[in-house]
């Protein structure tokens, strides 16, 4: 079953603030990513895992989903970020500099060996590894298909442009065939591609023209480090009325194949099947987390019930 | 000292004077004429200049007991009151009484003088120093702190009788005609002014910027002001008004201001016609920028907004979503400029604005308010005057007058401050009475009153973070802990007046 999680809008909150992890449950975001990386000092990585880790504790009652962006397994604090953060259930990991699929293996098997010992199903973490250089961008389908734990990829221009000793620009032609690569490796991995932080907080306008674009090529989320951005980035993803309708017609004509005893049917001359349908509950399930419609949609309209 | 039906303990008498324990907003109706002072006649060619700020408080007559007022319209850019009160110590003039429309921060300058005596007695609220001061029982000086409407209500009554008034005149004529729109300390609407200038017995019109006669348009008339006199400077522009008031960049902020719209939106209120009163904080600003834009996109035509006018509400104004601005005082130069040239841009009285005691005060025409708090309380009791120290540092502005006007207050505040939670059990003081508050909007939650239902249906039905105010208080507890309760002295320092005059708090000394 395809993952339904939206993952539209993806915060970045740096763990060493306190006054800022306090806010996180009134961001209307997707999900969050608590950083203890690159938004960390290295003075402060210790601090930070500590407080990242009684926050955590304390937040299990929660609507949004809570990653954690730890420091690559290779650094000194890779390891003992994990070691301290999993015991307070975070929903998954923002792996870092994912290169390979070699690294994001090895994340997965220390995972899978404190699942293990914590009596966790397996496989309860997630992995949402970065494509944040050109090495990874150019291994990016081998990453996507490297884990079962993995719910997307996620694009990281910053570093990116760093990797390529460019200049990352305010229309961002230099990222357009590394955003390509990012996307079709994800889609043909079946699973989400979220595009990179847009870093100037103050320019709504090229913020939504960026995450327009970014949804067009198919993304399905976006990264950001200022909660100004919610609201903008959702608007980007929201579905357009006709969309709406549309779909809305898709899940009443599948409800009357099924009545019929079919999985297939046809509207306005078109042929409406399962990937048509969840086509049309992903736009339904948008629709709804952004109060477009009143009906929460049920996964089960795409295949019927068992 | 007797309970009042809110249960706070307040005293019958005060600082010599008798006064009524608050019941609710609407019934105390006052059974007496307005306050009058004596008819006047001048020569036919009677000058009135008089000369400095010296001469004018002899011409006055000033003498040891009285009372005297001034305005704040040039807020905490006023040298005005601190210039009156040394020259009135250097005369010798003893047991004054203050009953300006406001104290700022900048009239610590006056605390020395109370000390010797100069001042005895506040017949206004106070911001800052004088107030952290009384409340600590370091400074002797009875306070009586009162809305802009109540204050207004208390000299027509002539519960307050001011013996002189010194109105700062930013655009003069030597016969005593003069506005606020021009010159160096124009601060736009008098509005504060215009009461004490037809109740105080004398008038004396303070300037820095003599005009040719006639100076118009005429604000103040030169029928009532007695004697005009000049000074050098009346304040300082740059602290007047400000350059620009901004929306708040804030996340936190910007989400709690949009919750607040989303009250707006849902309460129907939003139609042709719409009336609106906000503040000048980032916050408040951001729900006028939703205002505007829900305004826009509904193609509404506004009747008027009301009260401190900022820019913001010019833009609007011009922009054709009001049809009028009601203008008491102005908070930014655009304000200002506006006011000056703008027939639609009109300025009101403290009484035409507020005053619960006339034929009828602007803000009853409010259809939306948004106020500020420090506190609230889970009977929806409002606190703008104590802090979190117990001190007395705010005074009350329109608070309660729109709150009880409006048919909808709602109170933007941040669920914490600093580390303390702004919903409570109790509040310190009450400013305005849960009864005339809508809703509470925070960051963590919306709670509407039980008297608005459908508001709270229409909210839960739009999915807005509606919560009952002890389950809002309850889970802001969760994070900053529950505040152990403040310890007072026994003594009174001040009294906190509802609009109507009855009393609905009392301050008391903060215990060491």
């Amino acid at each position: 079953m395809t993952d339904f999680k939206l993952r539209r809008s993806m915060l970045y909150v740096p763990g060493n603030m306190p006054s800022m992890l306090q806010n996180i449950p009134l961001f209307k975001c997707d999900s969050i990513i608590i950083d203890l990386e690159d938004g960390v000092n290295y003075a402060e990585k210790d601090a930070a895992r500590i407080l990242v880790t009684n926050f955590l504790q304390n937040y299990r009652k929660r609507s949004q989903e809570v990653l954690v962006r730890i420091n690559p397994l290779y650094t000194k604090w890779g390891y003992d970020d994990l070691k301290m953060i999993l015991p307070a259930g975070p929903d998954g990991i923002r792996f870092p500099m994912a290169e390979t699929p070699e690294l994001v293996r090895e994340l997965d098997e220390a995972l899978t060996k404190y699942e293990k010992q914590a009596g966790l199903e397996v496989g309860h973490f997630s992995i949402l590894p970065s494509i944040e250089t050109i090495k990874s961008v150019l291994n990016a389908y081998e990453i996507a298909k490297s884990s079962k734990r993995l719910t997307g990829l996620a694009f990281g221009a910053e570093d990116f442009t760093a990797s390529m000793g460019i200049q990352r620009t305010r229309t961002g032609e230099e990222l357009f065939h590394a955003r390509m690569v990012v996307v079709w490796a994800a889609k043909a991995a079946g699973i989400q591609a979220i595009d990179t932080v847009f870093s100037d907080a103050n320019d709504m306008e090229a913020l939504l023209h960026e995450t327009e674009m970014a949804r067009k090529l198919g993304y399905t989320g976006k990264s950001m480090v200022n909660p100004r951005q919610i609201d903008v980035i959702h608007q980007a993803f929201a579905p357009k009325q006709e969309e709406i309708d549309h779909a809305l017609k898709v899940v009443e004509a599948i409800k009357q194949a099924r009545l019929m005893g079919t999985g297939v049917i046809s509207l306005g001359g078109k042929m409406v099947d399962a990937p048509v349908v969840k086509r049309a509950v992903t736009t339904l399930q948008i629709a709804y987390a952004q109060g477009l419609i009143n009906e929460q949609i049920n996964e089960e309209v795409i295949y019927g019930k068992e | 000292m007797v309970k009042n039906s809110l249960g706070r303990l307040v005293p019958e008498v005060f600082a010599g004077k008798t006064y009524t324990p608050y019941k609710d907003p609407w019934s105390l109706q006052p059974h007496c004429k307005r306050g009058t002072r004596d008819i006047k006649r001048i020569d036919h060619n009677a000058k009135k200049l008089v000369g400095n700020l010296r001469d004018g408080i002899i011409a006055s007559g000033l003498k040891d007991g009285m009372t005297i007022s001034t305005h704040h319209a040039l807020r905490n850019g006023d040298h005005l009151l601190n210039q009156l009160v040394k020259e009135i110590d250097a005369l010798g003039i003893r047991d004054i009484k203050i009953a300006s429309s406001s104290v700022h921060a900048i009239h610590s300058e006056i605390i020395p003088y109370i000390r010797k005596g100069v001042i005895t007695g506040l017949e206004c609220g106070v911001n800052g120093m004088i107030g952290e001061l009384i409340s600590k029982g370091e400074l002797d000086c009875p306070v009586v702190v009162r809305s802009h409407g109540g204050r207004a209500r208390s000299l027509i009554t002539g519960e307050v009788l001011v013996d002189v008034a010194f109105l700062a005149a930013p655009y003069c004529d030597e016969y005593g005609n003069f506005n606020g729109f021009y010159g160096p300390s124009a601060c736009g609407s008098l509005g504060y002014a215009i009461p004490d200038s037809i109740h105080a017995r004398k008038v004396v019109a303070v300037t820095d910027n003599l005009v040719p006669y006639p100076a118009v348009p005429v604000g103040i008339p030169q029928s009532v002001v007695d004697f005009v006199v000049t000074v050098k400077s009346l304040g300082d522009p740059k602290k007047i008004v400000s350059t620009s008031t901004r929306i708040t960049t804030d996340p936190i902020g910007l989400q709690t201001a949009k919750y607040a719209a989303m009250v707006i939106e849902a309460s129907g209120l939003m139609k042709d016609g719409f009336s609106f009163q906000t503040g000048t904080g980032g916050i408040s600003l951001a729900v006028a920028d939703h205002v505007r834009n829900m305004m826009r996109k509904g193609k509404i035509k506004g009747s008027f907004g009301c009260g401190g006018i900022t820019g913001y509400f010019v833009d609007m104004l011009q922009e054709g979503l009001f049809r009028a601005l009601f203008d008491v005082q102005c908070f930014d130069l655009k304000a200002v400029e506006s006011i000056g040239r703008n027939q639609n841009h009109q300025e009101m009285s403290a009484s035409m604005y507020a005053s619960p005691f006339n034929a009828g005060a602007v803000v009853n025409r409010l259809d939306c308010v948004i106020l500020s708090a420090t506190e609230v309380d889970v009977d929806f009791n409002v606190n703008v005057n104590t802090e979190s120290t117990g001190y007395l540092l705010h005074n009350t502005g329109g608070h309660s007058d729109c709150a009880a006007g409006a048919k909808l207050s709602i109170i933007v505040a941040p669920a914490i401050r600093g580390r303390l939670p702004i919903i409570r059990d109790r509040v310190t003081t009450v400013t305005t009475p849960g009864e005339t508050i809508g809703v509470i909007v925070t960051e963590r939650g919306i709670a509407v009153n039980d008297k608005f239902p459908e508001l709270k249906e229409e909210l839960i039905k739009r999915r807005a973070p509606v919560k009952d105010i002890r389950q809002l208080r309850d889970e802001i507890y969760a994070i900053t802990g529950a505040p152990r309760p403040l310890e007072f002295e026994d003594k009174v320092v001040g009294l906190v007046e509802y609009r109507d005059g009855s009393i609905i708090d009392a301050i008391r000394q903060v215990k060491k």
